[in-house]
């Protein structure tokens, strides 16, 4: 089962598309990052899913095939917000009573366990809590919902590494029990390499790379050798990033499968940041084919 | 990605005698860290058989990791023998790795530098190169388990004889 599907799928604002003809299939049972740059078209995407915008054209689908925004879809996704949305007036215990009241499945006993162990004082007011506190509030208040799949837009963004990583504890707590897809999107890398098992990288309102991330890794590797045999190199690899100098280039390519590094040439290990970091630098290393259909390799590092 | 719900021994109570930490700039995948550190620890005698390993809530709870990176460590583990998850319950050691007593080491010692150090040096190889070379045929000779099936054995029909 795909948790969301698109296909086709665009959003556009008066003149301008955020998102344009993206597609995209996102299997269950992932910790799914959404990356991309800034007006890549992230918030667009994950409010589409969770039914919070019509799309302009194409369509999207989430849990199987319910669309997106129907009932059936309501009550098994949940959504937080960009900044965590409450209402800061209420106590703590307003607030669950709130959720309780405008959900039709809440789980009352598991939220107040959940707050008990998190030490947040029931009686306390919204506002008065703490920004990773806050957070941790409106996390717990979506899981009470036990969703099938949770949708975080930038849940992270703006706490103190401490709170950020109390937040993503709690989420993978909740993978960990069982039955729980997650969709997040965030700019912190080093946070979704140690979360997430599956990375979609947005740029454009299009998708650029979407896989499991060890495939994707194992899929590309960095090359190392002389700089006036790298033409011929490009014509066996797609290339996502080339760095030459005079005499030495370094090479991130795609290995399509294929495991033996040229003669003269090195191979070595891409770390996830390297790879992300060069897909945003080059957005047309979109436009090569592969990063889809990676998903079945698993080539080895080469040996030298 | 259906975890079987484990054992509860209340909130605050650790299972297991050991305890994961990461380095995020070591660049070793994490999978591979939770391995090593099991190994480490069997090695150590922080772990012995019967020992129960952290629970995979647990560990991703307080490392906030992909529970799939601790199933895969966990599996890495089994493949090698040294854990058996039982369902409902946990994963357990089953066998610590064999460790070699103090009079096997010295003699082993002994050999080499005896042996094949003083050859290589009388060859001519520096430092590097004998480091370089017996990376290399460690690499080889692991990447053949057939061939070292007898040293162990031998290891550990040994160790009972001391003990």
């Amino acid at each position: 089962m795909n948790v969301i599907e698109t296909s086709g799928l665009g959003k556009r604002y008066r003149s301008t598309w955020a998102l344009k003809d993206c597609t995209l299939a996102i299997p269950a049972g992932h910790v799914v990052a959404l990356v991309g740059p800034n007006g890549a078209g992230k918030t667009t995407l994950l409010h589409c899913a969770v039914g919070l915008l019509t799309a302009t054209t194409g369509k999207v689908t989430v849990l199987g095939d319910l669309e997106a925004g129907s009932l059936d879809a309501l009550e098994r996704v949940a959504f937080v917000a960009q900044d965590a949305p409450l209402y800061r007036h209420l106590s703590v215990r307003a607030m669950l009573s709130v959720a309780r009241n405008l959900n039709r499945r809440f789980d009352e006993e598991q939220a107040e366990r959940r707050l008990r162990t998190l030490e947040i004082p029931l009686d306390h007011k919204v506002g008065k809590l703490s920004g990773g506190q806050q957070a941790q509030l409106a996390l717990t208040l979506a899981l009470a919902r036990h969703p099938d799949l949770l949708v975080l837009d930038e849940p992270v963004a703006r706490l103190d590494p401490l709170a950020r990583h109390d937040f993503m504890s709690l989420v993978v707590t909740a993978v960990a029990e069982g039955g729980l897809s997650v969709l997040f999107s965030s700019h912190v890398i080093s946070e979704l390499e140690r979360v997430a098992d599956y990375l979609i990288l947005l740029t454009h309102g299009q998708v650029q790379m979407a896989g499991e991330i060890d495939d994707l890794l194992a899929g590309h590797t960095v090359l190392s050798g002389p700089a006036k045999e790298s033409g011929a190199l490009t014509e066996r690899f797609p290339v996502v990033q080339s760095q030459l100098a005079g005499r030495h280039a370094q090479l991130l390519v795609r290995t399509n499968g294929s495991s033996d590094p040229p003669a003269g040439w090195e191979s070595d290990d891409v770390s996830l940041e390297e790879l992300v970091l060069a897909y945003l630098r080059e957005p047309s290393a979109s436009t090569l084919p592969g990063p889809l259909n990676l998903m079945a390799t698993s080539s080895k590092k080469a040996p030298l | 990605m259906k975890i079987e719900k484990q054992v509860l021994g209340g909130e605050a109570t650790l299972v297991s005698p050991m305890v994961f930490r990461l380095d995020p700039r070591s660049g070793v995948p994490t999978y591979l860290q939770l391995v090593h550190q099991v190994e480490h620890a069997l090695r150590l005698g922080y772990l012995t058989q019967g020992d129960q390993l952290p629970r995979i809530k647990d560990v991703v709870a307080s490392l906030s990791i992909n529970p799939n990176t601790v199933l895969k460590a966990y599996r890495d583990l089994e493949q090698k023998g040294f854990i058996a998850s039982r369902p409902g319950q946990g994963t357990f050691v089953k066998v610590a790795p064999d460790t070699v007593g103090l009079p096997e080491l010295t003699e082993l010692r002994r050999t080499l530098v005896a042996g094949w150090l003083r050859d290589a040096a009388a060859a001519g190889l520096d430092e590097d190169g004998i480091v370089a070379l017996f990376m290399s045929a460690l690499r080889d000779f692991h990447d053949r388990p057939a061939e070292r099936r007898p040293s162990r054995r031998d290891g550990r029909r040994r160790r009972e004889g001391v003990a």
